[in-house]
């Protein structure tokens, strides 16, 4: 059951799991955005950059 | 799908092809039968939390590829040898026992079996995601299909090691196309109006591909001039 765990948290989530809760963090407040009159399409984009770039920087120093 | 042909080609070289395309071709229609149970579930979710579902796991998914393929490719993570595997895994084949169950060698079975049913599930993946927001899991089933020929037939010519595929390149383009569709889904589930609908997709796919350069581009930078 542990592997069986282990497995899909390394299928979905893989080596950084902060990766995934940044995109889970970014799609909560993009819902939150949506709901107003501003635009929120702008949002997304710019908080994978960001992610991607920090996960990057922990292994390239 | 480089990964699993690379497994079943060294099960085949060193056990026996029999037991090797056995697992192989049991692993596809696990993973068909795999596709063919969700695939209808899925179907009869409401569109936009679909969409938001596939979105956010696309994302996740895709960025997996992305971040290995920039590391990769900018010199911070080596480059996946399947060489190596291929003379990794027929080493630990030709060292296993040999056991044999329904006439078949165990351990070639298994092995193969398990490589194709853990790679595919990523193909399986992108199948069910990609189909079911589209409304063809059927089309989507096909286009994969092509895919594993395409492998498959690459393997048959170079009969080997597939060392010579550009394996860092496709997984960048890969990780590129499942974060575009991650956002682009993603972000309407969350309910985001696109300015201009779906005439926005192509302007996503740039952002990302010139992000993904741009990172490569300063990571290679930041590598010290020893390593």
């Amino acid at each position: 059951m542990r592997r069986f765990a282990h497995f899909w948290w390394d299928f979905v989530v893989g080596d950084d799991w902060r990766v995934a809760a940044g995109i889970v963090l970014a799609f909560g407040l993009t819902a939150l955005l949506a709901t107003t009159s501003a635009p929120a399409w702008w949002l997304l984009p710019l908080a994978v950059a960001a992610v991607l770039w920090l996960s990057l920087r922990r292994v390239a120093g | 799908m480089v990964e699993a042909l690379t497994i079943v080609l060294a099960m085949g070289v060193t056990r026996g092809w029999r037991a090797a395309l056995a697992g192989a071709v049991a692993a596809v229609f696990a993973l068909a039968a795999i596709v063919g149970a969700l695939g209808p579930a899925l179907t009869v979710i409401p569109i936009e939390a679909l969409r938001l579902v596939v979105g956010a796991l696309l994302l996740v998914f895709g960025l997996q590829w992305l971040r290995k393929a920039i590391l990769r490719a900018s010199g911070w993570r080596a480059l996946r040898d399947e060489d190596s595997v291929f003379a990794r895994e027929t080493a630990a084949a030709k060292a296993a026992v040999s056991e044999e169950h329904a006439g078949l060698d165990w351990y070639g079975f298994t092995i193969s079996f398990k490589g194709v049913l853990l790679e595919g599930l990523e193909v399986a993946f992108i199948v069910l995601t990609f189909g079911s927001t589209q409304g063809s899991i059927p089309l989507a089933a096909v286009g994969a299909a092509a895919a594993v020929v395409l492998v498959v037939v690459a393997g048959i010519v170079v009969r080997g090691p597939l060392s010579r595929v550009p394996e860092n390149t496709l997984a960048f383009a890969v990780g590129v196309m499942l974060t575009t569709f991650g956002i682009f889904w993603g972000a309407e589930g969350a309910g985001v109006d696109w300015p201009g609908g779906d005439a926005s997709l192509p302007v996503v796919l740039a952002f990302v591909v010139l992000m993904s350069l741009g990172y490569v581009t300063a990571l290679r930078r930041r590598r010290p001039a020893t390593a």
